[in-house]
């Protein structure tokens, strides 16, 4: 019954305009700063930042209120590396935007950039917003080069152009690329290594364009490259090549980074995984343990969590649930789905303080919790309607059948 | 029991034959090869199950809270199981000695969980494509094929899923295929052979699908099924097939009764009876009159609502019972025609979007299957990774529900994964439930196990503990496993 009414104030306070001063009061702030988590505490948002937190708050009637009633308050999660808006339907491959094959020029093409797709208007957007995510990772996948492309983080908030943060090369290294290039994994680094050498070092460009020579010299200087890498011995091939490339990297993938967990630390490299993985999947990650991102943390390595799923991107959040019941930290498992992917890629900081940006969550429980919801998502400063094509769908058949078709109910 | 019927008309034949004193030499062998003729199309069961349980000592499990998997919930309660079988659960005496006893306090009890819907063995880890074993995409039609023969038991995943408390699986054949062949229904022990694994009496199960993956399989190759209703015309062509398989061996069967010999030393009845040819012995057909009869559980694929009532009416136009639906993301939009078919859906908590078929799913699907009277619900895996965590598939479709406003209790969300599943595989009688004389399968969890944080602390399958978190000497780990990356420090 509290839930109901709570969400009936909720709806009250949402049809208020919405460039309104909010505040939300009574939280259980999460803040993933080193104030840790704040209890009991008052948030005040103007212009879509945080503009104070503090107890007991004084109002006016111009600010709209949202009483989280002790309940967890967060940041706005982090989706994981996913197309999203790039994507309708994963076998619809007429509504998929996230990759190159079989282009004429036969080059790999490091600047084939998916933000140029970006779709604000999916409905796989809100869906996943609804559940308590506010940004992602967009990723270049399913081109059958070894320099996939670029993409970078970008807001759920409906705009056409929120992206933020810093460029990301998406890089292929790993086996089951290698049926298309060249049979090994070896053809890759040969590839890769050539393709470096000529965009940097201005030698004739036989691999790619003047384009992607400019892209790479670019993310050499202010990007990121993404190496899927699961087995051990392929980790440490990416770390030697990035000290001589003298490139930023990240790994993703990382069955068995744990394995190889100093010298990434000492690399300072941050890894993306998902830490359900603990079978033998292939022969890149006979190693692969639910402990994973405990061991990796325990060593220093920066954890990050993505389930590579873009429809259901809203698993995340049970992926860190799982860490944490195998032995991660509560905290560093919230922040490998919020602070720590900002931290990485650059753009808004995902820790919570004054002057931050207001992409803030209100949960039933435990964040982490499978059977906790989001009751309330707020991006910039603005609380979302909380409506997606699946909330509607389940409003269309939650009740008796009626004398007229499903068609006609309009929740 | 089609096949078995068939088996006893032979048997009945074979001992009248063996009464006979046969003179001749040439009638003699006339007979051996009759009677090797038959002895070919005797079993019904040509690959029976060895499974043995495992060593066991009765035990009494105290002061844990139980889900009794049949909607009851008892708080402090006591379980005791012994001989392999729960005894009672509840309150009840045992022998002054030699009883194991395990303080459960804080605890939760479940029956071991089950899932209806695992390629484990048939699409193994490692995912290599020489171990690609799960979908005969040769033919759309390929109901003589049965998973149990791909399944491989040295997929790590069954020691994966141990862990997390599944007891029993149903190995299907994949979707690729209008019908893909038969499933099996295994007891999770890691064994040498499938045959070691495969649960005692449980009776075999079809795998049908509807919709994208046979028209995409066969309609990319520019051959037959390339639409829905290419599916559905090739359904209805088999099953037609299938009742002229039936008539004719009961034509048979009713020309043998005829010619039996109805006076003691009648041998000419009988040599006419023996002369008498049967029907040539058809493995696809033989799985499809086992569906007819009712003797093999059907387990379709199926997403689309509107797809779903077509099997329905299908299923009536040839006279056979429909058993589960699996996958049916939309079958939130006719969970009163399901009910009231007694069909069951098993399904995915939240998986959606990942084809056309897909696009509708909503994560109160489980829920709202489980709401109407009769409904039965479960909640399917399809996933080596979500076998491993079935109970926290069941807590997001539980706390969607009651977000939603329906009223699921742990002990009503629990027989999504137990008593349900165990009805729509056909061994209800034998396990799903805390029953006394049922199999002693039994999940002891560290707390409530709709939690992220649950974990199955120890595991029993017919009252062996097959699983205990606390003592490596009780993990099992598969010969493909031992040995690797020797020089890692664990």
């Amino acid at each position: 019954m509290k839930r109901v009414l709570f969400t009936a104030l909720l709806t009250l306070a949402c049809s208020v305009s919405l460039a309104q001063d909010l505040l939300i009061t009574g939280a259980n702030l999460h803040s993933q700063s080193d104030a840790g988590v704040i209890e009991n505490t008052d948030i005040l948002i103007k212009d879509g930042r945080i503009a104070k937190i503090a107890p007991r708050i004084p109002t006016n009637k111009m600010i709209k209120v949202i009483n989280a009633n002790g309940r967890p308050v967060t940041p706005a999660l982090f989706a994981g590396l996913t197309v999203s808006g790039l994507s309708e339907v994963e076998a619809v491959s007429e509504a998929v935007d996230s990759g190159y094959r079989e282009l004429y020029t036969e080059l790999m093409h490091p600047e084939f950039d998916v933000r140029l797709a970006y779709n604000p208007h999916s409905s796989v957007i809100p869906i996943t917003r609804v559940e308590g995510f506010g940004f992602t990772l967009l990723g270049a996948r399913g081109s059958d080069k070894t320099l996939s492309g670029q993409g970078g983080m970008v807001r759920f908030d409906g705009g056409y152009s929120s992206f933020e943060g810093k460029p990301v090369i998406y890089v292929q290294t790993s086996g089951r690329a290698a049926g298309s290039m060249g049979g090994s994994k070896v053809a890759h680094w040969m590839l890769l290594n050539q393709a470096f050498n000529e965009a940097l070092t201005d030698e004739e460009l036989t691999l790619i364009t003047p384009q992607g020579a400019a892209t790479l010299k670019t993310a050499k200087s202010d990007g990121i490259f993404l190496f899927h890498a699961d087995r051990a011995a392929d980790i440490m091939r990416v770390l030697a090549f990035a000290k001589e490339q003298g490139i930023s990297i990240v790994i993703h993938g990382g069955s068995e980074a744990w394995m190889v967990a100093e010298s990434l630390a000492a690399a300072q490299v941050a890894v993306i995984l998902n830490p359900l993985k603990n079978l033998p999947e292939s022969f890149e990650s006979l190693g692969a343990r639910l402990d994973n991102a405990a061991l990796l943390h325990e060593a220093g390595v920066p954890v990050i969590f993505s389930s590579g799923e873009t429809h259901n991107a809203r698993k995340v959040r049970q992926l860190a649930g799982n860490a944490a019941a195998n032995g991660l930290p509560h905290n560093v498992a919230l922040a490998a789905i919020s602070s720590t992917p900002a931290e990485v890629f650059g753009g808004e900081p995902r820790s919570i303080g004054k002057g931050s940006r207001a992409d803030l969550v209100i949960w039933s429980g435990d964040p982490l919790e499978v059977t906790t919801q989001a009751q309330q998502v707020i991006l910039g400063g603005i609380p979302d309607t909380m409506v997606s094509r699946q909330t509607l769908l389940r409003d269309r058949y939650m009740g008796a059948a009626a004398d007229m078709p499903r068609a006609y109910t309009h929740p | 029991m089609a096949a078995a019927d068939w088996q006893n008309g032979y048997k009945g034949l074979e001992s009248q034959l063996s009464k006979k004193a046969f003179s001749g030499q040439i009638m003699r062998s006339l007979l051996a090869v009759l009677l090797s003729l038959f002895a070919t199309t005797l079993s019904a069961n040509p690959f029976p199950s060895t499974y043995q349980p495992l060593p066991s000592s009765p035990t009494l499990i105290t002061d844990a809270t139980i889900l009794t998997g049949d909607g009851q919930r008892l708080d402090d309660a006591d379980l005791y199981i012994a001989d392999g079988k729960i005894v009672w659960v509840g309150e009840g005496s045992i022998p002054a000695e030699g009883v194991t006893t395990i303080n459960a306090a804080g605890k939760w009890l479940t029956p071991g969980l089950i899932d209806v819907h695992s390629h484990l063995g048939v699409y193994p880890s490692p995912g290599v494509s020489a171990h690609s074993d799960g979908n005969e995409a040769t033919a759309p039609v390929t109901a003589e094929v049965w998973a149990e023969h791909s399944v491989w038991p040295q997929d790590p995943g069954f020691s994966r899923a141990i862990a997390g408390g599944i007891t029993s699986l149903q190995i299907l054949p994949g979707s690729a295929n209008l019908f893909g062949g038969r499933s099996v229904t295994l007891k999770n022990v890691p064994q040498t052979t499938y045959q070691a694994m495969k649960f005692p009496g449980a009776p075999y199960g079809l795998k049908m699908a509807c919709g994208e993956n046979p028209k995409r399989v066969y309609g990319g190759r520019n051959q037959a099924p390339s639409t829905r209703m290419g599916n559905v015309a090739a359904y209805r062509a088999s099953w037609i097939k299938a009742q002229r398989y039936i008539q004719d061996w009961e034509q048979y069967e009713q020309k043998m009764a005829k010619q039996s010999p109805n006076t003691e030393g009648d041998s000419n009845s009988a040599l006419a009876a023996a002369l008498i040819k049967p029907p040539k012995r058809d493995l696809e057909l033989e799985t499809l009159a086992g569906v007819l009869k009712g003797d093999i559980i059907l387990h379709m694929h199926c997403y689309r609502a509107d797809e779903m009532i077509t099997i329905l009416d299908m299923a009536d136009e040839f006279n056979y019972k429909m058993g589960t639906f699996h996958h049916g993301v939309e079958a939130y939009k006719i969970a009163d025609e399901l009910a009231e078919n007694n069909v069951c859906g098993a399904l995915w908590a939240d998986w959606w979007g990942f084809k056309m078929e897909a696009y509708d799913g909503i994560q109160e699907n489980i829920a709202l299957v489980d709401r109407p009277d009769n409904g039965c619900a479960i909640v399917h895996s399809d996933s080596e990774e979500g076998i491993q965590r079935l109970n926290q598939e069941a807590a997001k479709a539980m706390s969607k529900g009651q977000a939603a406003g329906l009223d699921i209790p742990p002990e009503r969300a629990i027989r999504w994964i137990t008593s349900n599943a165990a009805k729509s595989l056909g061994v209800h009688d034998q396990t799903g439930t805390l029953s006394p004389g049922k199999m002693a399968d039994v999940v002891i969890w560290n707390q409530n196990p709709l939690s992220v944080y649950a974990k199955a602390e120890q595991v029993f399958i017919d009252g062996a503990l097959v699983f205990d978190r606390d003592d490596k000497a009780l993990q099992p780990v598969s010969d493909f496993e031992l040995g690797q990356l020797l020089e890692v420090a664990p």
